[in-house]
């Protein structure tokens, strides 16, 4: 593995606008309430909270699954396509790995190509591409019940990719996998960052990792859902190893998990 | 099917049902000759290995005509269920106005529609009736595990094709219908036999058209007391039956045994 050019992300321009957006479910649940949020183009923006917070809620309204019952959701620099919808180029992580289960690592990864008319033969060389950025080069025929679960979340991270998206959301994609997994998983991720240049919204539940990935934490409380804090990480990229064992690391996740406390503690929370 | 089957040699697999089968036929011609049972009661099987062998071109006639009544029913039912799953897939409208009159349709014994659809098609028309009723009876398995199938997909998958655009035709082709698939499959099985039990019933109901099937046979070597020939028929029945049955379990595991629960063998 080259040591890529990690790059703090220069403060870029305004990707996403999310203005007052509120989000009551039909079944009166207000999940979320007052969100205003601005995400800049090249940052990596993590939303952390307890469990029912709106998290899952604000990432499926960000990327268009759904819309909010007020406020608006705006990509200022995106094209409108005829529907008036804008046209996101976003690469979307569920907290499962999602896949086809009768489709191939190949087939998988080829889907989102597929569906924007691609023929398998122009698509192979994009899709073994993304394959390989994962680690799965030795695994292209296999089918999703032949690898374990570190494997398959890396296979929905290839498919997510494959369209070389400028965003990618993922949904706390690392949450059901070993530390060591995880750990690797976050470099590897970190590392595709720095070459992409893109923007990543990326839900978890970990101060650990919330801290080691971003370079701002978008600190959310419940009932409703609402943004408390945001916190900005300023230690510099490339994170490794030695960032993790770092005395700026253990600082930033005491503020963190300090401010995740109260979030807690404070007005409506459960715990 | 448990664990324990799964993991039996093939040769004990098969084996240990044919042995039982030999010893069950031994006992059987032992006892009809030991106790001198009369053949129009309990035929020996060697009597209708016999009636097997001289009878054979016309109940291999008889065999046919059933089985191509079967196929038919079976593929019309395949293609109109599937068909109209897909339909009722598209619009909760389209679902809700077919599924009461597929529900009555099924309900309702064919052996009482039987009567109402031959006069429909003209007692000309034998064949045709037996067609339709023994598709009546097939087509249910199918339309109701099919629109099971297309409807349970998992919810994620079905925003991931959102966020990429997917049209509806993109949906059903790439998502749906490979979903619904292992039902599909399922519905094919009960419907194969299905298939064939219509076309034998509706053939005692409404009785045969221009040849004679095996249930045209069966009723026949009844009125004439010829039970070993009787037997004989019956024996082609459900051989026909269990081939079908092999046919579709065949299908079911080249088709799934890549990803599906039900047909992988999972290694330990
Ligand atoms: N489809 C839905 N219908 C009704 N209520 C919902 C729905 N999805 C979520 N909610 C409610 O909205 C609130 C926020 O849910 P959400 O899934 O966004 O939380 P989260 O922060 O992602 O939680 P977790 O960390 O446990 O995944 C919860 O109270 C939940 O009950
Ligand atoms: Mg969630």
């Amino acid at each position: 593995m080259t040591a890529p050019m990690q790059t703090a992300p220069v403060a870029g321009r305004t990707l996403i606008e999310v203005r007052g957006v509120a989000k009551r479910y039909t079944g009166g649940t207000l999940a979320l309430d007052g969100i205003n949020l601005s995400i800049a183009e090249g940052e990596f923006l993590s939303l952390l909270g307890p469990s029912g917070c709106g998290k899952s809620t604000l990432l499926r309204l960000i990327a268009g699954l759904g819309q909010p019952s007020s406020g608006s959701i705006e990509w200022p620099r995106a094209t409108y396509d005829v529907a008036g919808e804008p046209e996101r180029g976003i690469g979307f992580v569920f907290q499962e790995p999602t896949l086809l289960p009768w489709g191939t690592v190949f087939d998988n990864v080829f889907l989102p190509l597929r569906l924007a008319g691609q023929r398998r033969r122009d698509a192979e060389g994009a899709v073994l591409d993304a394959i390989e950025k994962v680690g799965l080069a030795g695994f292209v025929k296999a089918y999703p019940r032949q690898l374990s679960g570190g494997m398959r979340m890396r296979v929905s991270i290839a498919r997510a990719l494959v369209k070389r998206p400028k965003v990618l959301l993922m949904d706390e994609p690392f949450a059901a996998l070993d530390e060591i997994t995880r750990m690797r998983l976050n470099d590897d991720l970190l590392e595709l960052w720095a070459g992409r240049g893109w923007t990543v919204l990326f839900v978890t539940h970990s101060v650990y990792e919330s801290v080691y990935l971003s370079s701002r934490i978008a600190l959310m409380g419940a009932r409703p859902g609402h943004i408390r804090e945001l916190i900005g990480v300023g230690a510099p990229y490339p994170r490794d190893e030695n960032f993790r064992i770092s005395a700026d690391y253990n600082e930033y996740c005491r503020i963190t998990s300090a401010a995740l406390r109260g979030a807690m503690a404070g007005k409506g929370g459960d715990l | 099917m448990n664990d324990d089957q799964r993991a039996l040699p093939i040769g004990v697999r098969i084996g240990v049902p044919v042995v039982l089968g030999v010893l069950v036929i031994a006992l059987w011609e032992v006892l009809v000759w030991w106790l001198a049972v009369p053949k129009f009661v309990l035929p020996a099987p060697s009597l209708i290995f016999k009636s097997l062998t001289t009878d054979y071109p016309s109940l291999l006639l008889s065999l046919w005509i059933t089985l191509r009544i079967t196929l038919m029913a079976f593929f019309i039912a395949l293609g109109l269920g599937v068909a109209l799953a897909v339909l009722s897939a598209q619009s909760r409208l389209i679902e809700i106005s077919i599924f009461p009159y597929a529900v009555i349709l099924q309900v309702t014994p064919v052996v009482a529609i039987a009567p109402l659809i031959l006069i429909w098609v003209g007692l000309e028309h034998v064949d045709r009736a037996l067609l339709i009723l023994a598709t009546i009876v097939a087509f249910f398995p199918i339309l109701s595990n099919t629109t099971l199938g297309l409807k349970s997909v998992d919810h994620n998958l079905r925003d991931l094709f959102q966020l990429y655009g997917a049209t509806r035709w993109q949906r059903l082709r790439y998502l749906q219908l490979p979903a619904a698939l292992p039902y599909l499959l399922g519905g094919m099985k009960i419907s194969g036999g299905l298939a064939l039990i219509g076309a034998v019933v509706a053939e005692f109901v409404a009785g045969s058209g221009n040849g004679a099937g095996l249930a045209w046979r069966i009723v026949e070597s009844a009125n004439r007391l010829n039970i070993p020939r009787m037997f004989a028929a019956l024996l082609m029945l459900s051989v026909l039956g269990i081939f079908i049955f092999l046919l579709m379990a065949g299908l079911q595991n080249l088709l799934l045994r890549r990803w599906h629960e039900s047909a992988m063998q999972r290694e330990r």
